[in-house]
């Protein structure tokens, strides 16, 4: 069933207002989906802040024409992170925060990957590895029809370890796709292990460089950072682009940051009071790393 | 050589449509003059049939209709979780061609077989699968699958046609190519020629065999195959497809499900898979002529209708061999 939140009000964030307390209030809508049955909490802090930045500075899309054709797309194909975009597009107004509290509802469709009945997802995703590749067919459109909007696709570093994901990137820069953007939420752990001891990913600019993209390296967690590495797009013309974000799982949760295990969190009552309570203790220079 | 059939419709129909994207995972043979033709609506991703399938999902959100091309095997096989996920689960109008399904892999060898194909794009949720019998059922059959709205896997035949239809093509509907009563032979793809040859042997002895061009597998054409059941001693389906999975199987379903009883002689591959052969070779060496088809189904025939076996083998339910 999809979600009837047609008629919510405008939440849509101020110009003004610091992203940093978007985030959060991003992060306390990603703890208390925790506490609603359990989330992959771990990877929605990792990210949340990417989505935040790049819903208020860099993507041209708004709640007001969700369908338009003329808007850049974000993909997030690390779909076990979606808590992190639906606080992201509930803060952003594409649909009520309080329909958060419906997270594993029946009625519902918020569970533990993007379904496209949320408005604002522009399509589902869970199976690690395929992104990329529908991103791609949706910048080639973009290109048939001589469009200027962009694709962003965000990819999480474990999953880099499907080779679909490459294929798709030598195909991306065959196609010399520039309206192309993956982002890579780089927190160095997978689901079990740190991908460098698991599938060692590094020197990761340097594969993508050699597939034929152009690399930027930028810290997911400082806004100034994100507004400088995504200021100026593509990178070069005629490549696609790959922004590394380093992040930290669990980030802005004292007990979860940077911790393996916090990858799905299920929380109790208490859980929750006391991990609101750090993230209420934390200062807002702690985003930045 | 000049242009397929099948790629002048393709061109034709792109023409007039511009949400028609022509996409292939670097398999040109049959649709050459394309890539002229469309331009930037022509892409070829190379050797890479997840991102092939990835990509057409991706053109089909933005309101393209992708044409999918790229050989059976590796394209129902490897690709498989891609269709499922990116293009089944939304219902996407994308259109895959497979390319040298079945016998039509020829001395390929079982890497090149796609004996599985009909039974994994028949178990996704509103796929509809197209298997023409001809040159000329394989570009009705695209005309068709552009005409509708959701996703479709046809399995692509560039034989001549070698039986008159008469009917036109219509996704879910079965030809019948001749009427008959003791016996029904259903076949789809190229080995329609070979029923259809096989009854004609049947009839010059007397025996009277209807044969069905079943054109579409998903959605299946349950009214002709019932009435077959019904109005026959015995159904033979053909098919260039492991017994398992396809169009046996959609029967075994679907004459269960309607608790009825029919005798089923099963042609397909048990467990196997072919003689990598050229295909008139791999026709006689599989026991796939018509004559052997014929012979096949006169023993059956003969056998069920033994004094006092009659009864008791009527109740049996899709027997095979």
């Amino acid at each position: 069933m999809s979600v009837d939140i047609a008629s919510h009000p405008s939440f849509v964030v101020s110009e003004v207002e610091p992203l940093e307390l978007v985030s959060l209030r991003a992060r306390e809508h990603i703890l208390r989906m925790a506490a609603r049955g359990g989330c992959f909490a771990g990877a929605a802090l990792s990210c949340v802040d990417l989505l935040v930045h790049l819903y208020a500075r860099v993507l041209r899309t708004t709640p007001a024409t969700p369908h338009d054709p003329d808007r850049d797309y974000l993909l997030l194909s690390k779909g076990h992170a979606v808590p992190a975009l639906y606080a992201t597009l509930a803060e952003f107004g594409f649909f009520d925060p309080q329909e958060l509290r419906f997270h594993l509802s029946a009625d519902r469709s918020i569970y533990w990957h993007p379904s496209p009945t949320v408005p604002g997802v522009e399509f589902h995703s869970g199976s690690l590895g395929h992104g990329l590749a529908v991103g791609l067919g949706i910048a080639l459109d973009m290109r048939i029809r001589r469009s200027p909007n962009r694709v962003f696709v965000v990819v999480g570093d474990g999953e880099l370890n499907e080779g679909s994901v490459w294929e798709a990137a030598l195909i991306a820069a065959a196609q010399k796709l520039d309206n192309l953007i993956v982002v890579v939420d780089r927190n160095g752990l997978q689901a079990n292990a740190p991908t460098e001891k698991l599938v060692p990913l590094e020197p990761l600019t340097d594969k993508l460089a050699a597939f034929g993209w152009s690399t930027l390296v930028t810290h997911g967690h400082d806004f100034d950072a994100l507004e400088s590495a995504f200021a100026r797009l593509p990178l070069s013309p005629g490549r696609p682009t790959a922004i590394i974000a380093k992040t930290v799982r669990g980030m802005g949760i004292p007990s979860l940051q940077g911790r393996a295990e916090a990858w799905f969190v299920d929380l109790d009552a208490a859980e929750l009071e006391r991990l609101l309570s750090e993230l209420g203790d934390s200062r807002l220079g702690r985003f930045r790393s | 050589m000049s242009a397929s059939l099948y790629e002048k419709t393709l061109a034709a129909e792109a023409a007039h449509r511009a949400d028609i994207v022509v996409l292939t995972a670097e398999n040109r043979a049959h649709i050459r003059s394309l890539p002229e033709l469309l331009g930037d609506r022509f892409v070829d991703v190379g050797i890479a049939e997840q991102t092939l399938v990835g990509a057409a999902a991706g053109l089909a959100l933005r309101g393209r209709t992708p044409v999918v091309h790229a050989l059976a095997p590796f394209l129902t096989m490897r690709a498989f979780e891609f269709i499922r996920t990116d293009v089944g689960l939304p219902g996407l109008p994308v259109k895959f061609v497979g390319f040298i399904p079945g016998l039509l892999s020829e001395a390929n060898g079982p890497t090149h077989q796609a004996l599985e194909d009909v039974a994994l794009m028949r178990t996704i949720p509103g796929m509809t699968v197209l298997c023409p019998a001809d040159e000329q059922e394989t570009s009705e059959a695209l005309v068709a699958a552009l005409r509708s709205p959701g996703p479709c896997y046809l399995r692509y035949n560039p034989r001549p046609a070698r039986v008159p239809h008469h009917e036109p093509f219509l996704i879910g509907r079965a030809e019948v190519l001749r009427r008959g009563s003791d016996v029904a032979l259903v076949a789809y793809g190229p080995l329609v020629a070979e029923a259809y040859e096989a009854a004609l042997l049947l009839a010059a002895e007397g025996i009277s065999a209807r044969v069905l061009d079943l054109r579409t597998v998903n959605p299946i054409d349950e009214r002709a195959l019932l009435a077959a059941a019904q109005e026959t001693r015995l159904l033979v389906t053909v098919e260039d497809h492991f017994a398992r999975g396809g169009l046996r199987s959609a029967l075994a379903e679907l004459l269960v499900e309607r608790r009825i009883a029919a005798d089923v002689l099963t042609i397909a591959f048990e467990e196997r898979w072919f003689r990598p052969l050229h295909l008139g070779a791999l026709l006689e060496a599989e026991g796939l002529t018509p004559e052997a088809i014929a012979s096949r189904a006169r023993s059956r025939l003969a056998h069920r209708t033994e004094p006092g076996r009659t009864a008791s083998s009527r109740e049996a339910t899709a027997s095979s061999h």
